[in-house]
């Protein structure tokens, strides 16, 4: 059996692939959707009152055709962006997102107009209700239509870490450690970036009892072992 | 091996696997003056794999997460890229109206009754009480409602009363307003088919009123002669659209062998087809009513003959279309039968 990694306190999905490797996936929750829905709301709507305003100039037949643009616009913006954009709408792009099947897949035609025709009850009774509530009452925040649809909104990127460390000693610890925890030490000094100094010297003066050191020392104690765990040439 | 010369060694393949995603991602893309060499197309799907060992060994060695997070992204991209539905697209569409469509119809021949239950007998009891006491309508309508609504079938209408122009409105207003109403039928089946049998009862209601209260009213050619030419489309839409919705209340209260999840995933597969075919009767439905219906030329002997050609048209295909095709032959793979 593989050394599985812990399990993350994090909003990630895993999926298992005919290769037999496992490949996560971060989920999107409430808070960046509902951003790019109103991105989306934004392009829409202007884009409608922009067609108002010239299809008015045609008379009848204009506003004919403005009707149906906002059909359009209202059930199948989405959908079609879904499908042929690569999985997000301009909003969802804007925000890093896109939609997928659960198994990985990109999203087809069926369940890209499930999830957007059911949109209409996830926007009941007002402003996605039960569409906020379905997405709490789940691991990978799927509204309704998502649920019915079996497609997930992830973050497109990994998370920004920073892979070049600044160069430096590296030192064998001196105690042993297990891979997972060996992984702790790599990925503390690969997120140093994303912390900010007090922070990262809370964390390594929790290890002062093993590494000796407190404070910048500290925390250039736990570096220098991470290049060694991660076979840095000194 | 560590981390560090691990990544040495294969960095270069990964880069020019990366380089191949780049260019599949975005076909359109002018080749940017790559640094790196792509790999050929050909080659992905044994990239992948080996690309899918290095993450395996990277997770069993227990690398460090900026790692495990990068190759995670390459192989999730490759996994997109290679695992992809085909799409097909006119085959799809002839055989899905010819075939497919009808077939899942009568598949669903308990629902289709149900929601024909659900639509036809407001409609019908609601008409019978308008028709004996016309003053019912404005329980449901406000009286300027009522005169509009009478204004617009009172007899001595001339054609010149409405343009070309107009008729494109209609056509416009008919797509929004009716193909929207089918939407929301569908949809709101998910709650329990509360949402889908109340749209049903609705619309019964309402249209059953307005009939019974023209009727009621004695404007039995300009309405009849406007409604035959697309209500077999319209009607049968509206029906059909309640199916959709229940299918998907239906797998949520009574899921069977399949978690609820699953039942209403198969359901709404199922579900979004029938929606198709609906959108299609729905179109036809508002073609004829913008078009057809309203135009007052036309005798009205000929309205009621296409009427009737409708509904035998409607009934005809949906009982014999694709009875010999075969079954299930182009569905999709996540198109499994109901359970």
């Amino acid at each position: 059996m593989l050394p599985v990694t812990p399990i993350p306190l994090d909003t990630l999905r895993r999926l298992e692939t005919p290769e037999g490797i496992e490949l996560s996936l971060r989920v999107a929750g409430p808070v960046a959707r509902a951003l790019a829905w109103s991105v989306d709301g934004l392009i829409r709507y202007g884009a409608l009152w922009g067609l108002l305003m010239v299809l008015t100039m045609l008379g009848g037949g204009g506003i004919g055709l403005w009707l149906i643009a906002l059909f359009l616009a209202e059930w199948l913006y989405p959908a079609l962006f879904e499908v042929y954009a690569g999985g997000a709408t301009p909003g969802k792009k804007a925000l890093g997102l896109k939609v997928i099947h659960a198994n990985g897949a990109p999203v087809d035609w069926p369940a890209a107009l499930i999830r957007n025709l059911l949109r209409a009850v996830d926007f009941l009774p007002l402003l996605y209700g039960f569409g906020l509530i379905a997405m709490l009452c789940n691991r990978d925040f799927q509204r309704l239509g998502d649920l019915a649809a079996g497609t997930v909104v992830i973050y497109r990127d990994p998370l920004e870490t920073m892979s070049q460390w600044p160069p430096g000693p590296a030192l064998s610890p001196p105690f042993s450690l297990s891979p997972a925890e060996q992984q702790l030490f790599i990925d503390f000094a690969e997120r140093g970036a994303t912390l900010n100094p007090n922070r990262q010297e809370e964390l390594a003066d929790l290890l002062a009892s093993h590494t000796g050191q407190y404070g910048v020392a500290g925390i250039e104690r736990l570096r220098a072992y991470a290049r060694w765990l991660a076979g840095a040439s000194t | 091996m560590k981390q560090r010369p691990f990544e040495e060694r294969y960095a270069p393949g990964w880069q020019a696997f990366a380089a191949c995603l780049d260019r599949l991602e975005h076909p359109n893309a002018a080749q940017k003056a790559s640094q790196t060499a792509s790999l050929p197309v050909a080659e992905l799907p044994a990239a992948y794999r080996q690309l899918c060992q290095h993450l395996a060994i990277a997770r069993s060695r227990c690398y460090s997460g900026s790692l495990l997070a990068r190759l995670n992204q390459l192989a999730l991209r490759a996994y997109q890229q290679i695992y992809r539905t085909p799409q097909r697209r006119w085959p799809v569409v002839l055989h899905f109206l010819t075939a497919d469509f009808p077939q899942r119809v009568r598949a669903d021949a308990g629902l289709f009754w149900l929601c024909a239950a659900l639509f036809y007998l407001p409609l019908l009891s609601m008409g019978l009480m308008v028709y004996q006491a016309p003053e019912l309508i404005y329980s449901l309508l406000s009286p300027e409602s009522v005169t509009e609504l009478e204004a617009m079938y009172a007899p001595g209408k001339t054609t010149a009363d409405r343009k070309a122009a107009d008729d494109v409105a209609m056509f416009g207003y008919y797509i929004y307003n009716n193909i929207g109403l089918g939407f929301r039928t569908f949809a709101g089946g998910i709650l329990l088919g509360v949402g889908a049998a109340f749209m049903l009862l609705l619309n019964g209601v309402f249209i059953g009123a307005v009939s019974g209260y023209l009727t009621a009213r004695g404007f039995i050619e300009t309405f009849y002669t406007f409604i035959a030419g697309h209500g077999a489309f319209e009607l049968t839409g509206i029906v059909l659209a309640g199916v959709a919705g229940l299918k998907l209340g239906w797998a949520v209260a009574a899921p069977g062998r399949f978690s609820r999840v699953e039942a209403l995933r198969r359901a709404a597969s199922g579900g979004v087809r029938l929606i198709l075919g609906v959108v299609a009767l729905l179109l036809l439905a508002a073609f004829i009513e913008a078009f057809w219906s309203s135009n007052q030329a036309i005798p009205a002997e000929i309205k009621y003959a296409v009427g009737i050609a409708g509904w035998l048209l409607v009934i005809l295909y949906l009982t014999l279309a694709g009875r010999r095709a075969p079954d299930a032959r182009f569905l999709s793979k996540t198109d499994q039968p109901e359970g």
